[in-house]
């Protein structure tokens, strides 16, 4: 079975993207009432909402709570109507328990959790539409929403993920391109100061590779950083207007 | 059943250790443990033991029905379980984050990196192609499960053999090894996971950690590397920050490590390859008297004491000699005697809590009695032998007879003397009581 090009002769993507260009980012904050910080993103066709609850009272067992910081409780989930043929179970199958894990320990990193000792911080993660990048949108939309709570952070943190299409990198796949197979890291990154939240790197990838493609996703990582500055600038500018000078 | 916590001293033992880039088993930063391959008596199973880790691997295979979006490649399956065997804290049954981490690892680093020609599994396109599943159990924790675990897993796959299929039309017969020799699988590659253990925010790397090491870590970050310097997977855990730099220059340790493991690899596979085809003995069962498997050996540690008796002469001459303890008992009425003074007692005027002072005070002085050095003088020693005829009557219960404390008024009763023995005591308190016992009369 041939794989489909990724990179025609000309170096546009299958659909009609530059190596290193990003998808289309849609983004709204305070999608609900009710949650202390919500956010809605779309990356392309990936579509991902994130729901923030907290900082607030230790819920089930006050035993684990932390003496000294916040605990941060993730749950990721992708709907039943989100990928191509149907979802049998939305959560709890291992992939999406190692990608709550994952997203805990990102947000974990980057919440200033010391300011807030013995309660608990819930971060929903749901996947509306997956169409490639779907952990990745998943955690912008998370940074989000933890904004949108005013949950104090260190940064924001941006996910991209990037793969290799013969020597040229790519940036931010969709799902055609990840099923090709071909390696795909996803980076979650601090941009102000470059630190590497998380990094996982799938299927096959030469070492000396390895540099440009991290190159391209902390690149692409940086651009996303700038949208959703610019989305919640926009958003307090509004809030602000609604409040009143 | 909860794991021991792991002591704060200990903790901070362990940092310190490894700011000064020592580690407690003597290794390097970036050194790994002995590893050690041992095939059982059928094909794909085998045990890795990664120091005191130890995982047992075993490969099976059945023919299924695919998926019905992939009709003509084989399944492959692969689970990690984390028995009760290995470590105080696991418990049977119960999906913890490490299982669920350690299992998405291991089906990354073979699963995704199509390590296994998958295709070559098929038999009858879309009816039924084989089935493997690669099962692998934690036999001994000492730190570093993943690493241990891909060796063995892909150690196992390397080692399999599947029956032989031959396809006749509609037909399919399944041959039994003793008709035709068993096929192996084809592998592509062999990816290893390298583990990189973080401390202090990313400023000390060890390779390699132990389970001490691992409770002290802050991040880990596993690469899984073939010897082709092909990158399989990249994982880090933990909630550590890294550095583009950091990731790059583990990716370089890791090349080197896994061109060192896979040789290992290749030579274990060729040495049973060998036992097995000249008949020789093979299996767990060959191990027992060498004491591989089933015995738990002490390697005994050279220590070098060549120049340690000049080392000690030196410290001890340069130190200062211990400064004698001279025990100076405070009188306060006939019978009672003091050594070393206790605090003020700020609890008030309560009788209650006097009388427990004294009693307190009491056995203070008679445990110090007890430790003091006996001291000769002469004139206590016509005193003592009279005392030695008298009987000890040793009272049981402390509260009896306490008299309450009062200096100069009432004379104690001989409680003191009864709970003493002779050969115990120190001659000087003894004395200073005799001497007011005999002031008293």
């Amino acid at each position: 079975m041939a794989a489909p090009e990724l990179l025609s002769d000309e170096g546009y993507r299958a659909d009609g993207r530059r190596p290193a260009e990003l998808r289309k980012i849609r983004a709204r904050m305070g999608v609900f009432a009710q949650a202390d910080g919500s956010a809605y993103i779309e990356q392309g066709n990936t579509k991902a909402l994130a729901v923030v609850y907290g900082p607030h009272e230790m819920r089930g067992s006050r035993s684990k709570a932390l003496p000294d910081r916040a605990l941060v409780n993730c749950q990721y989930s992708v709907a039943t109507f989100g990928t191509g043929e149907r979802r049998r179970r939305p959560r709890g199958d291992r992939q999406t328990g190692e990608l709550a894990l994952q997203l805990q320990q990102t947000f974990e990193a980057a919440i200033l959790t010391q300011l807030h000792p013995r309660s608990q911080i819930d971060i929903y993660v749901q996947i509306l539409q997956a169409d490639g990048g779907n952990y990745c949108a998943g955690v912008n939309a998370a940074t989000l929403a933890v904004m949108d709570a005013g949950i104090p952070m260190r940064d924001y943190v941006c996910a991209c993920s990037a793969g290799l299409a013969e020597d040229t990198p790519l940036a931010d796949l969709s799902s055609p391109e990840e099923a090709v197979g071909g390696p795909r890291l996803v980076l979650a990154l601090l941009p102000a100061s470059g630190q590497i939240a998380l990094l996982q790197l799938s299927a096959r990838l030469h070492q000396e590779r390895l540099e440009a493609v991290l190159e391209a996703a902390g690149q692409a990582c940086r651009a996303l950083h700038a949208v959703l500055d610019r989305v919640v600038r926009e958003r307090l500018r509004e809030v602000t207007a609604l409040l009143g000078d | 059943m909860k794991a021991t916590p792991l002591s704060n001293c200990e903790r901070r033992f362990l940092l310190r250790a490894i700011e000064e880039r020592k580690r407690l088993d003597g290794r390097q930063c970036y050194d790994y443990r002995n590893v050690r391959i041992s095939f059982g008596a059928d094909y794909g199973c085998c045990i890795v033991e990664l120091g005191k880790t130890r995982v047992l691997a075993q490969v099976s295979c059945e023919l299924v029905p695919p998926k019905p979006n992939r009709p003509t490649e084989g399944i492959l399956f692969f689970n990690l379980e984390l028995s009760p065997m290995a470590a105080p804290g696991f418990e049977p049954g119960r999906q913890s984050e490490l299982l669920v981490k350690l299992n998405r690892l291991i089906e990354r680093c073979l699963r995704n990196s199509r390590c296994i020609d998958t295709e070559s599994l098929c038999v009858v396109a879309g009816e039924k192609v084989w089935q493997i599943r690669l099962d692998l159990h934690l036999l001994n924790h000492d730190g570093n499960i993943i690493d241990a675990a891909s060796i063995a897993g892909i150690v196992a796959l390397c080692h399999f053999r599947r029956p032989d299929v031959s396809v006749q039309g509609e037909e399919v017969t399944v041959y039994a090894p003793e008709e035709r020799d068993p096929v192996p699988l084809s592998i592509h590659h062999m990816p290893i996971c390298v583990s990189f253990a973080f401390f202090q925010q990313g400023t000390y790397l060890l390779v390699d950690p132990s389970e001490r090491e691992e409770r002290v870590m802050d991040g880990l970050l596993v690469i899984a590397m073939n010897k082709h310097r092909e990158i399989c997977t990249i994982q880090s855990s933990g909630g550590i920050m890294l550095v583009k730099d950091q990731v790059l220059r583990c990716s370089k340790i890791t090349a080197v490590k896994v061109a060192e493991i896979t040789e290992l690899i290749q030579k274990a596979l060729e040495n049973d390859q060998k036992v097995r085809k000249e008949g020789g003995k093979f299996g767990f069962a060959e191990s027992i008297p060498n004491q591989k498997i089933t015995a738990f050996k002490m390697e005994s540690a050279a220590v070098n004491t060549n120049n340690v008796e000049e080392q000690a002469e030196e410290i001890i001459t340069k130190a200062d000699p211990p400064s004698e303890v001279f025990a100076k008992p405070i009188l306060h009425t006939p019978g009672t005697a003091q050594i070393g003074e206790g605090i003020e007692n700020s609890w008030g005027d309560l009788e209650e809590s006097e009388r427990e002072e004294a009693a307190e005070e009491e056995s203070e002085s008679e445990a110090a009695a007890f430790e003091c050095q006996t001291v000769e003088t002469e004139d206590t020693s016509t005193m003592k032998e009279t005392k030695k005829d008298e009987p000890i009557v040793l009272s049981d219960s402390e509260e009896e007879e306490v008299v309450i404390l009062e200096p100069q008024e009432l004379p104690r009763k001989t409680r003191t003397q009864t709970n003493l023995k002779q050969e115990n005591t120190s001659k000087k308190a003894f004395t200073k009581r005799r001497r007011k016992k005999r002031a008293a009369y």
